[in-house]
């Protein structure tokens, strides 16, 4: 009995080394169509992609209370919200993580956090962590610009915001930024795909 | 009286390392990525395991007594901690290392142009820490993203030590 738990348990270790771990080679390519979802927001309300009005797109921002890189971009997120949302891209920031296992991400921590820091923006919570599932988000904070085409939600820009998070004022290069710039002029992103270390994501644990 | 007083001070000069603190201290310094990729690219007889963490990062925290008891396990292995905080705060670190008794090398990676060098260290990483990187003698590389329990890091040692 002991030999066949023993067994098991290797298997079961060694399937997990050799897939991907925690999907992150799943999710969304560039050219993906986007799902929509419907959920709830910091002030009670459901919000979904396509409930918004006059947007052109999105940026889908998966985000956190706990995370040092958030805490470091969420000025920037607002300043880009605040710029781009009037030009159709409003940011939607989205919490995955579970609550269970970073209790610093409980639905009342981030209505305290958006009340703190006065986000302009949504800010989502992601409980059954469906939606940073089908994107591939992988850490916090991980940006999806989404664009409008015919009714779909296209991916056109996947990664970090900008390539320095401790000094806004030394970024040399401005993705996120970038890539809507280059939408609302009709041209070709330059970089639709960046990396950055970020903060995993607090997966909910699977009931034995 | 005099003369063993001499003796004693002879000995602090002449022997240069004489030190009162019993423990070593851990090697701590700040590299570049340029420095990350010469420590990689050396040679070695050993498994080198390098485990990407933050002080900050909860389960980089759980995960790091197990590489610490493979290190002192496994003496076919060399482990470095590479710490992704900020460097300008590297006393977070340090005090870190000496509250929790670390007793591997920790070297914090000073580069926060993250996009310009992760893909170096690894394609499939995404960025979210933990993370380990496993070089063999051979310059092979393993890599895993997420958190290592005890017995998934020992079986992977297992699998990849010389």
């Amino acid at each position: 009995m002991k030999t066949t738990a023993t067994l098991a348990l290797t298997l079961l270790t060694l399937l997990c080394l050799s897939s991907p771990s925690f999907g992150q080679n799943e999710g969304y390519s560039i050219g993906d169509e986007a799902m929509d979802f419907e959920l709830t927001n910091v002030d009670g309300s459901r919000v979904s992609l396509s409930g918004m009005e006059n947007a052109k797109g999105a940026f889908v921002i998966f985000s956190c209370n706990t995370c040092p890189y958030v805490k470091a971009y969420e000025d920037r997120m607002i300043q880009l919200h605040e710029k781009y949302a009037p030009q159709g891209y409003p940011v939607i920031a989205i919490n995955p993580n579970d609550a269970q296992i970073s209790p610093g991400d409980s639905f009342d921590a981030m209505k305290k956090r958006a009340e703190e820091k006065d986000f302009p923006f949504p800010y989502l919570h992601d409980e059954t962590q469906e939606v940073i599932k089908a994107y591939g988000g992988s850490r916090t904070p991980h940006v999806y610009l989404l664009n409008k085409e015919n009714g779909k939600f296209i991916v056109k820009y996947i990664g970090a915001i900008d390539n320095n998070y401790q000094d806004a004022s030394a970024v040399t290069k401005h993705y996120a930024e970038d890539a809507v710039a280059s939408l609302l002029k009709g041209q070709n992103i330059a970089e639709e795909t960046t990396k950055a270390i970020g903060c995993s994501i607090k997966w909910t644990r699977k009931s034995e | 009286m005099n003369a063993f007083f001499i003796k004693i001070v002879l000995l602090f000069i002449l022997v240069p390392d004489f030190s009162f603190t019993e423990e070593p201290e851990p090697d701590f310094k700040i590299i570049s990525f340029e420095e990350f990729e010469a420590l990689t690219s050396a040679d070695s007889e050993k498994l080198r395991i390098y485990n990407f963490w933050a002080t900050w990062c909860a389960p980089c925290i759980r995960e790091m007594p197990h590489f610490e008891q493979a290190s002192k396990d496994n003496p076919e292995l060399e482990l470095i901690f590479i710490s992704m905080d900020d460097g300008r705060r590297p006393e977070r670190v340090t005090a870190f290392i000496e509250k929790k008794d670390i007793q591997s090398p920790v070297y914090l990676l000073n580069d926060v142009d993250f996009n310009s060098w992760i893909d170096k260290v690894d394609k499939s990483w995404t960025g979210a820490i933990p993370a380990t990187l496993f070089i063999l003698p051979d310059g092979k590389r393993r890599f895993h993203e997420g958190e290592l329990e005890a017995t998934a890091l020992q079986d992977l040692i297992d699998q990849l030590k010389p």
